[in-house]
Parts: structure tokens; C-alpha cells; sequence
């Protein structure tokens, strides 16, 4: 089930606060999307550690409702 | 989860170097994740075993558990969760994941 850019982008600024969130729609059918999220407080953490933080602020969707996301955390530059 | 499918888990991490849980088999994957993970298993050459979840419902609810990671493909390399197809393409970008086969002592063709 399609999920809108929008509400993915505040359900993980809703869990990691500091984070700037870049979402793309790969396909445009609102069902296959990009994530880029850059969070200072991902700093000594490792990617798996960095990515479940992202999955927990989804609380549950991701593997769900949002299949098709593909994602990247980073360190602010 | 049951400790049956937690033991079973368990069992097939600890029994393979380079273990992949996927959707379908290496020759014919069933999701494009797994496809890219796959891809990148042969680009370093490694030898690994693979589990198809679809065959599986106790191992695909269960992995998820297991790790604590919602998505499949998972990626084990000597018992240890190294992450989804997202962090395996990351690495093997930067070089890293080729450098964690071999720090684990996992040969690569």
C-alpha cells in the first residue's frame, strides 16, 4: 500500500529530531522511494545501529506498508 | 518468536562463513533487493549459502526478530548481522565490505 513522501519524512523527524530528510520517488507511483537521512547523533554509530534508528522511528512499517525503501544515513558534513 | 525457530536461526548463522537470508534463490531472485545483494556476493567473489524466507514463514517472521531488522535480504558473515542490501551496496562501494571478508578471514576470488 502506497505511503505518502510526506508523512515518511515526519514519521522519522518525528523520531530523530535533528535530521534533515531527503525522500525521492523512484518510480513515481508513490510506492518506491529513496531515503537520505543525516543526523548528527548518528555520529558513532554504526549503519546497522544508524538504519534501525530510522526503521524504529517508522515504528513498524518498513518490511510492512513501505517495502520499497531504499536507505541511506549519514553524518552531517 | 518460537525457541525452536530461534534455535534454527541460530544454528544455520553459526554453520555457514557468509550466510544471505533472501526472497528466492541466487539464480533466481525474487525481489530486486535481493538481487542487488546477490550481485554483490559474486562481485567479491565470496562463497556463500543462502536461505529463501519464501520457503520459510517461522524463518521470515522470525529473522526479523532475530536481528532486529525489518526488511529482507539480511546479510550474516561469520555469525555476525552486517545489514540489508542498502549498508552491503554502501560497503561495497567504499571498499569496506570487501575489507570485513577478509579482517574475518573469508576468502574472495
Amino acid at each position: 500500500m502506497p505511503m505518502a513522501a510526506e508523512e515518511i519524512e515526519a514519521l522519522i523527524k518525528a523520531g530523530i529530531p535533528d535530521a534533515t530528510v531527503e525522500i525521492t520517488d523512484l518510480a513515481g507511483d508513490g510506492d518506491h522511494y529513496a531515503a537520505r537521512v543525516v543526523s548528527e547523533s548518528f555520529r558513532g554509530q554504526t549503519r546497522v545501529k544508524q538504519q534501525q534508528r530510522v526503521y524504529e522511528a517508522l515504528g513498524g512499517r518498513m518490511g510492512g506498508v513501505l517495502h520499497a525503501l531504499q536507505l541511506k544515513t549519514a553524518l552531517p558534513e | 518468536m518460537s525457541d525452536d525457530t530461534q534455535a534454527r536461526i541460530a544454528s544455520a548463522v553459526n554453520a555457514a562463513d557468509v550466510l544471505l537470508f533472501m526472497k528466492g534463490t541466487p539464480l533466481f531472485p525474487q525481489c530486486g533487493f535481493s538481487s542487488r545483494a546477490i550481485a554483490i556476493l559474486d562481485r567479491l567473489g565470496v562463497e556463500y549459502a543462502t536461505i529463501d524466507v519464501l520457503q520459510d514463514a517461522a524463518i521470515r517472521a522470525g529473522i526479523k526478530e532475530f536481528s532486529d531488522w525489518p526488511t529482507i535480504p539480511q546479510l550474516y558473515v561469520k555469525g555476525e548481522f552486517v545489514g540489508g542490501s542498502d549498508i552491503m551496496m554502501e560497503m561495497y562501494e567504499t571498499g569496506e565490505l570487501g575489507e570485513l571478508m577478509t579482517e574475518k578471514g573469508v576468502a574472495q576470488g
